[in-house]
């Protein structure tokens, strides 16, 4: 019978499959650790005496909680951070050292936002099942990988056992056919279609992403689709392996090599879904259609195009969350004030995206009332940037560069927003307070958030395209 | 976990769509390495003024909510982050029942693995409990229904989360009893 990507994945995973009374249990391969969801984890390791079953499965990094200014030592983190989150940090590094478990830490050139790092290390793969107390794993779905978010028992259970117990997803397949104008980003298309399927569209799903304009993606760009999956509600999103995936894979140095890699491929190449395989639900997208788009409310599902109108609508739960924006239904955004600009994240925080924001930053200067931060999402994405005189560019327009982390993505280690303000995001989430108590959040393409920043206001990207 | 099986209980109703885990536990609490007192920061930035005084507007505050263990959401409870410090705040506060139409997969999960009870119901019986703050409701795990305005709706949930449940057993010690499947799969894919 045709199989979907999913289902060839699951397959191979089984260790045991679900009946009626239990769920499956599912292998994983690959098993990404951070500091803020899994202190819990490994004290139920100790309280019942277990080791952790495979360590050469577990990648592991301080990224949620660490400060973006220079630290390279726990020493100087006692000194910037919060107490609460300098041990966090501590406990992090005790919990690798006790358990055996390798950690890029503080002084690794390889330490990055977990959904940054796997994949630059070629750590994800394409066919591999993968797990992280992180609700945006399901960026490493990019590569034709079943990944997804697990809580922090979870956590535990993967570390004792390496397994999970699952209920089988249903598959949603979004389809994206025709080619994306030149001046509509990755960003802009995730956004259109959390706008059109909504914040618990994929609740329960597996998404697919598959057509042309998936195809015509870079890695980089089918991350930050992929990453999105979630705010859509969706259990994953993958997009099937082909030769930009194989490429962008080579010789990374988790990625296997020589012979290894030659199997792999053959591996690899037999995973995208079969002709004719079945999805529970379908969805179709124009690319030819899409703008550049922006939210304007407090979920990822509150989007328009930058240069539209704000919506309206009775429902209560809408209304609130204008009032909580300070936006009026029916007005343009153009032209409102921007307080803040941040750009990273695991979304936006790769090469391309500070590429993307350089390109219109260049030359130009961050608007008097704007507080602009770049914040690579990686020592990777830090170090090529720099090569390539991108960290000038941010600096000489008057911003901030700083050393990689989630930043002001989540706000919990010292970069926020302050109270009322307004601030065009790369992120990934527009919930109330996520970037500071009070903070109003416009989620945006580096491109539409650099310019902002230039402007001072919400303005069109286009206006700086060249 | 404690077993969990009968919930008796008046509701508090908090009616918005698309509640997410950052509003149930705001990330700047996300910094504890355990699981206790996140109680007290429970919805955090609705419950409390900038100082730190209680808004009274907030349901939670008000003393009619007082003692209720059964949280009535509105629809997609629970989205967003994958924190399982947001079962683990509601279940320190009290809650033991979160009642929704439609209720997100990451936060459900957590939440069976806790003694949480996920219930969703259907539009007619969410929107009868969303009009009827402080209604009595009655959750029996075992047949898994909900007993709203006299009469008794089912809800669905897995045997196998209902049996861990019922029972109050983790679901690690399962997992931990597949060791001669789990070793038997790696070596046929070493
Ligand atoms: S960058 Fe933001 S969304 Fe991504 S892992 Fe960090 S906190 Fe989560």
């Amino acid at each position: 019978m045709a199989q979907s990507l999913f289902e060839k994945i699951w397959a191979s995973h089984v260790v045991a499959p679900e009946t009626d009374d239990t769920p499956a249990v599912l292998y994983v391969d690959l098993h990404l650790l951070h500091e803020v969801t899994t202190p819990q984890a490994f004290d139920l390791l100790r309280a019942r005496e277990l080791p952790v079953r495979r360590t050469d499965k577990c990648l592991a990094t301080l990224d949620h909680s660490t400060p973006t200014v220079p630290v390279t030592t726990l020493k100087d983190l006692e000194v910037v951070s919060e107490p609460s989150a300098a041990k966090q940090v501590r406990q992090m590094e005790r919990n690798c050292k006790d358990f055996g478990i390798e950690l890029r830490g503080f002084g690794s050139r390889d330490r990055g936002i977990v959904h940054v790092m796997g994949p630059e290390l070629g750590a994800t793969q394409p066919g591999a099942t993968i797990v992280c107390g992180d609700s945006h794993t399901s960026t490493h779905g990019a590569f034709g990988a079943l990944a997804f978010g697990i809580g922090t028992t979870e956590v535990g259970h993967v570390l004792a056992t390496q397994c999970l117990l699952q209920r089988k997803a249903k598959t949603l397949e979004i389809n994206v056919d025709g080619e994306l104008p030149s001046d509509v980003t990755a960003k802009d298309l995730i956004l259109s279609i959390i706008g059109k399927i909504g914040v618990d569209g994929g609740t329960g799903h597996v998404i697919e992403y598959r057509g042309s304009a998936v195809r015509a993606l870079s890695m980089e760009q089918r991350m930050t689709i992929c990453n999105m999956s979630i705010e859509a509600g969706a259990r994953a999103g993958m997009v099937a392996p082909d030769d930009t995936t194989f490429q962008y894979m080579a010789g990374r140095p988790l990625a296997p090599q020589g012979a290894k890699w030659d199997a792999a491929l053959a591996k690899w190449r037999k995973l995208p879904s079969d002709a004719g395989a079945k999805f529970d639900k379908q969805v179709s997208i124009d690319a030819t259609k899409l703008r550049p788009m922006i939210t304007f409310g407090t979920n990822p599902g509150m989007v328009m195009a930058v240069d539209g109108v704000v919506p309206n609508d009775t429902d209560a739960a809408f209304r609130k969350a204008l009032a909580y924006m300070q936006i009026e239904a029916g007005k343009p955004l153009l032209g409102t004030p921007v307080d803040v600009v941040f750009i990273g994240s695991c979304t936006n925080g790769r090469l391309s995206d500070i590429r993307a924001a350089a390109q219109v930053l260049r030359g130009r200067r961050v608007a008097e009332r704007v507080r602009l931060l770049v914040v690579p999402g990686s020592h990777a994405v830090k170090r090529e940037a720099e090569a390539e005189g991108l960290h000038e560019v941010v600096r000489a327009a008057g911003g901030e560069w700083r050393e990689p982390g989630c930043s002001m993505c989540i706000g919990m280690n010292g970069d926020t927003v302050p109270s009322g303000k307004l601030s065009v995001s790369t992120s990934n989430r527009n919930f109330e307070g996520r970037q500071g108590t009070g903070a109003r959040t416009i989620l945006a393409s580096p491109a539409t958030a650099a310019a902002a920043a230039i402007k001072g206001a919400i303005v069109d990207p286009r206006e700086f395209a060249s | 976990m404690e077993a969990v099986k009968q919930i008796v209980s008046k509701t508090v109703v908090l009616s918005n769509d698309d509640i997410d885990t950052d509003q149930i536990i705001p990330a700047r609490f996300l910094t504890t390495t355990t699981k206790e007192g996140l109680g007290r920061n429970l919805f955090a930035d609705w419950r409390y003024e900038k100082d730190g005084r209680e808004r009274k507007e907030f349901v939670l505050n008000q003393p009619a909510s007082l003692g209720a263990t059964v949280l009535v959401g509105g629809n997609n409870f629970g989205c967003g982050s994958s924190r399982e410090h947001a079962p683990w705040a509601l279940l320190d506060f009290g809650i033991r029942a979160v009642v929704s139409t439609a209720i997100a997969d990451i936060f459900r999960s957590n939440s069976l693995k806790n003694g949480l009870v996920p219930v969703i119901v259907d539009a007619a019986t969410h929107r009868w409990l969303l009009e009827h703050p402080g209604a009595d409701v009655k959750i029996d795990v075992p047949s898994a229904t909900i007993e709203v305005n006299g009469k008794s709706v089912a809800f669905p949930i897995d045997r196998f989360s209902r049996y861990c449940l019922v029972n109050g057993i983790d679901q690690l010690g399962y997992l931990l009893e597949q060791n001669a499947a789990i070793t038997r799969y790696e070596q046929a894919h070493a």
